[in-house]
């Protein structure tokens, strides 16, 4: 069942579509690089699950604060942040993100509301609701996004974090990703019910299931959870069903006991090409309107790479900057 | 001057900071009612038993332009919470390139004597001190928790204040002007010319009382209390050292990895210093056990004065006791 485009400005849906197929392109090009040795440590791809994190970040502002995962690439460049500095991040340089500190697991960008990937399951959703107390206590209409997989919804801060947002009823959301494993785990053998979305109930907030490939049903449930919020009424969670294409990380020979026809089957619902459908059903982009993005994105993605290459690995000593701040 | 209780000066302390600046604000499962009297239930929020959610939201309020304030009460209560500690809190500001501050106050009290046992009688500071990101302190006196709590409340940094639950109704004297006391500076409670004991907060006055009492033998005792455990002030530590030649440490925690083990270190590994020992380092330290319940027992397993005369008098004698005191 598709969703039908909501009232967008046809310049907003392109730009879905855009941020949508650079994640991809981004992640594509990563794994490629990790492979090759130039990308270090350890790689998550988000790839199959772009609607998502570009669903809920376009019914944001850019003000408003997110926190995401150790599968953190999308949530960046979902909310804005810069593929140069993203890029020499992977690359371990000094002009990355985080100075060469973090890598794949640990992009932050704080001037757009970006407030870190995170490597711990369940780890950045107490942070995050922190941020949605700050935001009520700003008192200026701004909301927090929490986005988490479904391991982390059985993790305790989830349960201690809905509650408090609840009973202060503080302007977030809570977004799940249910990608349907936990690492290699399934979703099935750790989960008490099938859907994360009916916790909300013991909660007393809103709880609403969506297909998460389908960026248009992301979106209105993100608008609607984000009116909520800026208005006074409190969290909603909203599950977001969605698959990982590829293996838990990019490592190679990690086991992965999916389903191979799982992981097709999920292929065939591209939530990408579904949108690039419907903007053609809807008249609103051609072959060669596509083909112009898809020159955008990996001309873009051809500078960020060049630009983490060109750019000096950090200073062996400066290991010991930034342990505290000034 | 005026006199207050170690709670009151910490309590004055943090209303202090918080009329001075509205971006503070205090999380605890019980709000302090002076506290709550006067900054009302937005700025002092009594919250759900919730540490691993209140120590991760002040990360979040902190990288948000607020300056929160955790009040754990027990340094107990915080182990559910060590996840937001040891990989989100100490290590956000590095992790992510210095890109913004985080301003965060935890408060902790830890120690013995209340006869509580195992879970509500710790000294674990040395857990959280190998944990590079993180600052903190134990004072001994009501001047020196208000003052560091006030540079800890403006420091730019996740700072743990331990607090010793033995010191909270002790009273010492505390100005009534504004000050402050800088982290890292640790303060000679008594100064002596044959032994350097280097005591922390309770164990600070058993000290200074086994001065007393050796000074009447004609043995200068001098009293170190570091109050600042990171960052560590070690030149104080290892000049007095220089002077007396002889050191013991006295801690209410056990011996093992712990803070009595830092200060050997830096002792034993400065040539200079390490040149003028003139008899092993001896540390006064709990029993390593978990803290037991009966006053019998939980007596034996803390050090006190005696203890501390014991220790001194071992390192006077520049041999090591078979029976450790």
């Amino acid at each position: 069942m598709q969703s039908l485009s909501p009232n967008l400005p046809p310049d907003k849906q392109r730009e879905m579509l855009r941020r949508m197929l650079t994640i991809r392109r981004f992640e594509e090009r990563a794994s490629a690089d990790y492979l090759a040795g130039k990308i270090y440590g350890v790689v998550h791809c988000y790839i199959g699950e772009e609607a998502v994190a570009v669903g809920v970040c376009s019914a944001l502002d850019q003000s408003d604060r997110i926190i995401s995962t150790h599968r953190g690439h999308g949530h960046c460049i979902a909310k804005g942040a810069d593929l140069n500095r993203m890029m020499a991040e992977l690359y371990g340089r000094q002009t990355g993100y985080c100075k060469g500190k973090g890598g794949s697991m640990h992009i932050a960008d704080f001037g757009i509301g970006m407030l870190g990937a995170n490597g711990i399951v369940a780890g950045g959703i107490a942070i995050v609701t922190g941020a949605g107390l700050a935001a009520q206590m700003e008192g200026k209409g701004g909301v927090a996004v929490s986005f988490f997989g479904d391991g982390a919804s059985n993790a305790g801060p989830f349960h201690e974090c809905l509650n408090i947002a609840a009973t202060w009823k503080l302007p977030m959301l809570y977004v799940c990703e249910n990608n349907f494993y936990a690492a290699q785990t399934s979703a099935a053998a750790t989960h008490a019910l099938s859907d994360v979305a009916e916790r909300a109930a013991g909660y007393g907030i809103p709880g609403v299931v969506v297909d998460g490939n389908d960026i248009f049903a992301v979106y209105q449930a993100a608008n609607t959870a984000v009116e909520r919020a800026r208005s006074g009424g409190g969290p909603t969670l909203i599950e977001c069903k969605t698959y990982r294409w590829r293996s838990h990380t990019e490592r190679r020979g990690q086991p992965d006991p999916r389903d191979p026809g799982e992981v097709e089957a999920w292929k065939r619902k591209d939530p990408i090409a579904l949108l690039g459908r419907l903007l053609r059903d809807q008249g609103e982009l051609d072959d060669a309107g596509l083909g112009a993005i898809e020159d955008d994105v990996m001309a873009a993605l051809e500078t960020a790479v060049a630009f983490a290459e060109a750019s000096p690995f950090p200073l062996p000593e400066q290991a010991t900057d930034d342990v505290f701040a000034a | 001057m005026r006199e207050l209780t170690y709670n009151e000066a910490a309590v004055e302390a943090v209303a202090e900071e918080m009329r001075r600046d509205p971006k503070i604000f205090y999380m605890s499962t019980d709000a302090l009612p002076p506290l709550l009297k006067e900054f009302g239930p937005q700025r002092i929020r009594a919250t759900p038993i919730t540490e691993a959610a209140l120590t991760g939201m002040s990360i979040g309020a902190a990288g948000s332009g607020f300056r929160p304030i955790v009040d754990w009460r027990q340094v107990t209560f915080c182990f559910v919470a060590m996840d937001q500690i040891v990989n989100q809190a100490a290590k956000i500001h590095y992790m992510f390139g210095g890109q913004v501050t985080f301003p965060i106050l935890y408060r902790a009290a830890v120690g013995g004597g209340g006869l509580v046992a195992a879970q509500h009688s710790q000294s674990p500071y040395s857990m959280f001190m190998n944990v590079a990101g993180l600052k903190m302190f134990l004072p001994s006196t009501p001047h020196d928790i208000k003052g560091l709590l006030k540079t800890a409340i403006r420091d730019n940094n996740p700072v743990i204040s331990f607090e010793s639950s033995r010191l909270m109704t002790r009273k010492g004297p505390v100005p009534e002007e504004d000050y402050t006391i800088p982290l890292g500076k640790a303060d000679v409670k008594r100064e002596g010319t044959d032994v350097t004991v280097v005591a922390l907060a309770w164990l600070v006055h058993e000290a200074l009382a086994a001065a007393e009492e050796l000074a009447k033998e004609g043995i200068s005792v001098e009293v170190v209390d570091p109050r600042t455990l990171v960052p560590l002030d070690v030149e104080t530590i290892r000049s007095s050292v220089r002077k007396t030649g002889r050191l013991v440490i006295a801690d209410e925690a056990g011996p093992t990895a712990g803070f009595s083990a830092e200060v050997a270190a830096i002792v034993s590994e400065d040539p200079t210093t390490f040149a003028r020992l003139k008899a092993p380092v001896k540390r006064v330290c709990a029993l390593q056990v978990p803290i037991p319940y009966s006053p019998v027992l939980e007596n034996h397993v803390f050090p006190d004065r005696n203890r501390i005369i014991a220790g001194i008098r071992e390192v006077l004698e520049g041999r090591r006791s078979a029976a450790a005191a």
